[in-house]
């Protein structure tokens, strides 16, 4: 079994956006048809996206923490947005976990977003029909691409590297490994969806110094002395200068 | 939950039209028990099935504006192992043909018996044909209340009480109709149905205040800590992510005042119960078919109200990630 999902490391984002806009950038070409955008030089642009970076502040002022929290679908394993499509629209693949809308069966009931507690699922107010993440299925099977841009749009964007993509599944894998070791965590875990994709956590990566780790005690080898000393028959400076 | 028309309209259309059917039909079981007199199959059954048919297709109708493809509709049947749903797209259809054939066989008097049970029980078409409706009624009620009762995370629909007031405001609300219907026609079944429409009014006041009390002192599970997954008491959204709104601030907030709110709920509470019953009270003591039908018309309206207030009053889990913009 093989469930593709995407890692991504809290403490490395910077919430530059990088992901939001190579997303749209990308599936708004998609064979699902454009991503609507409504009113988009307006006063109250919206539209469809895939993939949001939202801020939260943690703590109180002035001991905060700026998170930056990039929220796009998490592809549960156990998918609850998936048994209640009544057309069969909504579906999860078996070959790699991603969790996809056939487009052409969908009938924009948005039942599906109801039964997300994440609100993962977006209605297209142009094609009326929902559209969620793909985890970039058009692009991480072509072969047409060179072998590294076969990733999610999001992945290859992101300038500090805080999202990860592959199989959580294969417990040797980058991600399973990063989940493993970096404390990696899932969503709401209270409603039992499991998904795929995991948060790392912010981490300290603060160390404390003692004024006695500054200096060695010990100096054998001279290391620590000024260069150059001068010589021990030498006269000091202030021996010429002063009599 | 922002509350959509279409859907309100919906359910309480058709549970009004599932309730006139129920009436009716058990009007027809008192009479085969010789437990009141039977009634005019063309002018009271067939006449009032049309009724009950066009709530249901007003319901469907309904149903067709909230889909965003309602060309596709017909796809909404298949998934019917897995999705309330799509058992409601089987289960409203069915119902809406069982009601039309039982108020055919009426019409056209073609009624023929077809078995006995026991010593002198004979079970002639109709009484089949009304039997399958029935059935398919209540099945249609447990679809749809099982459509909000069975999302978990909807803390405030997941509970039986969510389907057993659908139960109970569709067979209300249809044996209201069902009073004014029989004092319209001139039967004599104003007072049986009245006393019916009385006690299952009464019965869902008690249904929904206990949902009413369940949902005031609802602890949510779902928190911003286990939103984002970071432990700490304070957690304050800066951004999320766009600056005028989204789906998801449209669909999932009501966007209502709180006093809108608390209007709304005073108001059902108000139009769903003590002015219908006062009404039809009135309607039964002078038997004025104005006082009977205006109970049914306000109580439809109340429910209009509380069917608002039903889905203005789930909160979404999603809702943790659109605090601010």
């Amino acid at each position: 079994m093989t469930q593709l999902a995407l890692v991504i490391d809290l403490n490395v984002c910077v919430g530059c956006h990088a992901c939001v806009t190579s997303c749209k950038e990308w599936n708004t070409s998609g064979t699902a048809g454009p991503l609507a955008d409504m009113n988009p030089y307006g006063l109250d642009p919206t539209g469809t996206f895939f993939n949001r970076v939202q801020t939260f502040e943690v703590g109180q002022y002035p001991n905060t923490e700026t998170v930056h929290f990039p929220k796009s679908c998490l592809h549960c394993e156990d998918p609850p947005c998936v048994p209640v499509c009544p057309t069969g629209a909504s579906y999860k693949r078996e070959e790699d976990g991603i969790v996809l809308v056939d487009s052409d069966k969908c009938i924009g009931c948005k039942y599906c977003s109801w039964a997300c507690p994440y609100g993962a699922r977006e209605l297209d107010e142009n094609q009326k029909i929902m559209k969620k993440c793909t985890l970039c299925v058009d692009r991480i099977y072509d072969e047409s691409l060179p072998e590294a841009e076969r990733k999610p749009a999001c992945v290859n964007a992101c300038p500090t590297n805080a999202r990860l993509f592959g199989d959580v599944s294969d417990p040797d894998s980058e991600v399973s490994l990063a989940i493993r070791e970096s404390g990696g965590y899932q969503l709401m875990p209270e409603w039992g969806t499991r998904p795929a994709n995991h948060y790392l956590p912010r981490r300290k990566t603060r160390i404390t110094i003692h004024a006695d780790e500054l200096v060695r005690a010990d100096n054998p080898l001279k290391k620590e002395r000024e260069l150059p000393m001068p010589d021990a028959k030498d006269p000091t400076l202030d021996e010429t200068t002063s009599w | 939950m922002h509350p959509a028309f279409s859907v309100i309209f919906l359910t309480t259309l058709i549970g009004a039209g599932q309730g006139l059917f129920l009436a009716l039909y058990t009007a027809q079981v008192y009479a085969a028990f010789r437990l009141l007199p039977a009634q005019d199959p063309v002018g009271f059954y067939a006449l009032g099935s049309l009724i009950a048919l066009l709530l249901l297709i007003g319901g469907l109708a309904g149903s067709f504006l909230h889909l965003g493809r309602p060309e596709r509709a017909w796809r909404s049947a298949a998934m019917w192992r897995t999705s309330w749903l799509s058992r409601e797209v089987i289960a409203l259809p069915a119902c809406m043909g069982a009601v039309a054939a039982w108020g055919l066989v009426h019409y056209s008097g073609w009624n023929p018996p077809l078995f006995t049970l026991g010593e002198s029980f004979g079970v002639d078409l109709s009484f089949l044909v009304g039997a399958i409706a029935t059935v398919l009624c209540f099945a249609l009620f447990l679809c749809t209340g099982m459509i909000y009762a069975c999302i978990k995370f909807l803390q405030e629909w997941a509970t039986p009480l969510t389907v057993i007031n659908y139960v109970l405001f569709g067979g209300a609300s249809g044996f209201m109709l069902a009073t004014a219907f029989a004092s319209w026609q001139g039967s004599g079944l104003v007072d049986f149905y009245g006393g019916w429409a009385i006690l299952m009014t009464a019965i869902a006041f008690v249904t929904r205040s206990a949902s009413l009390i369940r949902n005031a002192r609802l602890k949510h599970k779902s928190t911003m800590q286990s939103a984002i997954g970071i432990r700490h008491a304070r957690i304050e959204q800066k951004a999320q992510g766009a600056m005028a709104g989204s789906f998801n601030t449209r669909e999932f907030f009501h966007g209502a005042s709180p006093r809108k709110y608390r209007f709304v709920k005073w108001l059902f509470l108000v139009l769903v119960f003590p002015v219908p019953l006062l009404l039809v009270s009135a309607g039964l003591a002078t038997q004025a078919f104005s006082l009977l039908l205006a109970a049914f018309l306000v109580q439809y309206l109340g429910l209009l109200a509380e069917r608002w207030f039903f889905f203005a009053q789930a909160n979404h889990p999603q809702n943790l990630y659109y605090q601010t913009v």
